[in-house]
């Protein structure tokens, strides 16, 4: 009896089955065949070998791209967590229509598309944008400031277009935290920001590295914004990628390339993933 | 005096706390409010701020035949993309969620990984794959390409709807001697259903924002709109990139209001 009710509890892992045999031809074969490629000497065939890699490797300028990349992502990710944790920290206190409100404005930016949240930035800050226009009414300066095509720049505007990413997460975790906890430690004589400190941040830790994971990720690998504010002279991989890939149709060392960041993100990935799971257990003990 | 500091403690932590806050959700508001206000403006560019008002830009944007063309492709590659992710994503997910099986984890997994995976590489790949077994680029391709990379919304919503799901609801409609279709139809669907249509929404607004699979798996003739707006800005700074951009966002804060009704979408979200 047992064994029938389980059955109309559970589907066949057969209806996986079609999207399973999409995502083995069209999205494992294409990453098969990248790392496959990535491994060819030159671009007209031929050889394998470890050669792309080596040029990667060997070369400043590309570990140059490939550190910048990675260094911005961690810029990214403390500023949009310096800025979005304080957005979870009022929401999660606020009467209902304020939750509304903050809602809605974290989730806009999530869904209007990156060009059109990328275009406002740099509406922005450009040389007649808002923020020079500002100043140069104030008479703070006098001449408009350079702000575009400025790492200050892409890091702002993509701490901005990345926030609802950590917001969100931390969210969800400061709505599981028991009120109780935090009077408890205010009875017994902790001050708001030691409570804060001792109590509050360490039960949000799931959140926060859940947040920092996507953040991070969705910062490192975004192509559109980077490139728009950040224009000619500054470049991540992702634009070295494609440059590599569609200007210079060097598919070799375009594929090593992006091997190379795939690792690096997976890398970060697990990274994240084991520190959210030492967190999980230290909140639940 | 422990009293005053303790205030003072209160005080200060609440004044840091809302007022970065209040920063954050200004910085999040900004731009929105910056397109949609510079887009009304009268003048040639985009000076900060605007010589004065009109609503040229919008009317301009009837004769920007070239966005309206990408505006179309787009909607109907993001129209495809949701439809087969919908229909591939959400049978994967009735079979895979509440399964413990190992086959069922790791399908899981897969399914998701497009979402961590830099979409460039994913899309590069892509180029190689096709050229490799001599398919040229088309919207078939193109619609494949964005078909990977939006099923993981999908499939996440779903997953997420079925494990909330009560399965006593199930046992007690095979009891009362209704087929698995009919309990499928009556009970499993319409519980799950603001699930889906919340994973499809985010589904389509990715495929319809997506550039780096586009860019690779595209034909010559299929434009897309946020290639083409890209490529606008990367040249001059048009004015009707804004208009079209006032646009979008009021359409998108619509469908977000629909949908924040039919499928509590903010609550899915989190």
């Amino acid at each position: 009896m047992a064994a029938t009710l389980r059955n109309v509890t559970t589907y066949d892992l057969k209806l996986a089955a079609p999207l399973a045999a999409g995502f083995v031809v069209f999205f494992v074969t294409p990453l098969v065949i990248l790392l496959a490629l990535s491994f060819q000497t030159d671009p007209q065939g031929g050889h394998f070998g470890l050669t792309q890699y080596v040029n990667f490797l060997g070369d400043s300028f590309s570990l140059g791209v490939l550190g910048s990349t990675l260094w911005l992502g961690v810029k990214v990710t403390a500023l949009t967590l310096l800025l979005g944790y304080p957005v979870a920290w009022l929401h999660q206190r606020s009467p209902g229509w304020a939750k509304g409100v903050i809602m809605l404005l974290v989730l806009l930016p999530l869904l209007t598309s990156v060009v059109v949240r990328t275009f406002a930035w740099v509406v922005i800050l450009g040389r007649q944008g808002i923020v020079n226009a500002s100043l140069l009414g104030l008479g703070l300066i006098d001449t408009p400031l350079k702000l575009l095509y400025t790492e200050g720049g892409v890091v702002m505007a993509l701490a901005q277009v990345q926030m609802p990413l950590m917001v969100l997460p931390l969210i969800t975790a400061l709505s599981r935290i028991d009120p109780n906890l935090a009077d408890a430690s205010s009875v017994l004589g902790a001050g708001h920001w030691r409570t804060f400190r001792k109590v509050i941040l360490p039960l949000s830790l799931p959140g926060i590295i859940a947040g920092c994971l996507l953040t991070y990720a969705a910062a490192i690998t975004a192509f559109i914004t980077q490139s728009l504010i950040g224009g000619g002279q500054m470049l991540f991989m992702p634009m070295y990628i494609y440059q590599q890939a569609s200007t210079l149709q060097n598919w070799p060392f375009a594929a090593a390339i992006s091997v190379i960041f795939l690792v690096a993100v997976l890398v970060v990935v697990s990274i994240f993933n084991v520190l959210g799971r030492l967190s999980r257990g230290y909140t639940n003990a | 005096m422990g009293n005053r500091r303790f205030d003072f403690d209160a005080l200060s932590f609440r004044i840091v706390m809302t007022g970065v806050a209040l920063l954050a959700l200004l910085l999040l508001a900004a731009p929105t409010v910056v397109v949609i206000w510079v887009s009304f403006t009268s003048g040639y560019s985009l000076k900060f701020p605007p010589p004065g008002y009109s609503l040229r830009w919008y009317v301009e944007l009837w004769n920007a035949w070239q966005l309206q063309f990408a505006l179309m492709n787009s909607l109907k590659v993001a129209a495809w993309a949701t439809g087969l992710s919908i229909l591939l994503g959400v049978a994967a997910s009735l079979g895979i969620a509440r399964s413990a099986s190992l086959t069922a984890r790791v399908l899981d997994s897969l399914f998701l990984s497009p979402l961590v995976l830099p979409a460039l590489a994913f899309g590069l790949s892509s180029l190689m794959f096709f050229s490799l077994v001599g398919v040229p680029v088309s919207p078939l391709t193109l619609i494949i390409g964005h078909t990977v990379v939006s099923v993981p919304f999908v499939v996440r919503n779903t997953v997420a709807s079925l494990a909330q799901m009560n399965p006593t609801l199930l046992e007690a409609s095979a009891s009362l001697g209704a087929t698995r279709w009919f309990t499928f139809r009556r009970i499993t669907l319409p519980l799950i259903r603001p699930g889906i249509m919340a994973g499809g929404f985010i589904a389509f607004m990715a495929s319809f924002d997506n550039v780096p699979v586009s860019l690779f798996l595209r034909d010559a003739a299929t434009d897309m709109l946020p290639i083409r707006m890209w490529q606008d800005l990367e040249g001059k700074l048009d004015v009707t990139v804004a208009a079209l951009s006032g646009v979008l966002i009021v359409a998108t804060i619509a469908l977000m209001m629909v949908m924040e009704r039919v499928a509590g979408l903010s609550k899915r979200l989190t």
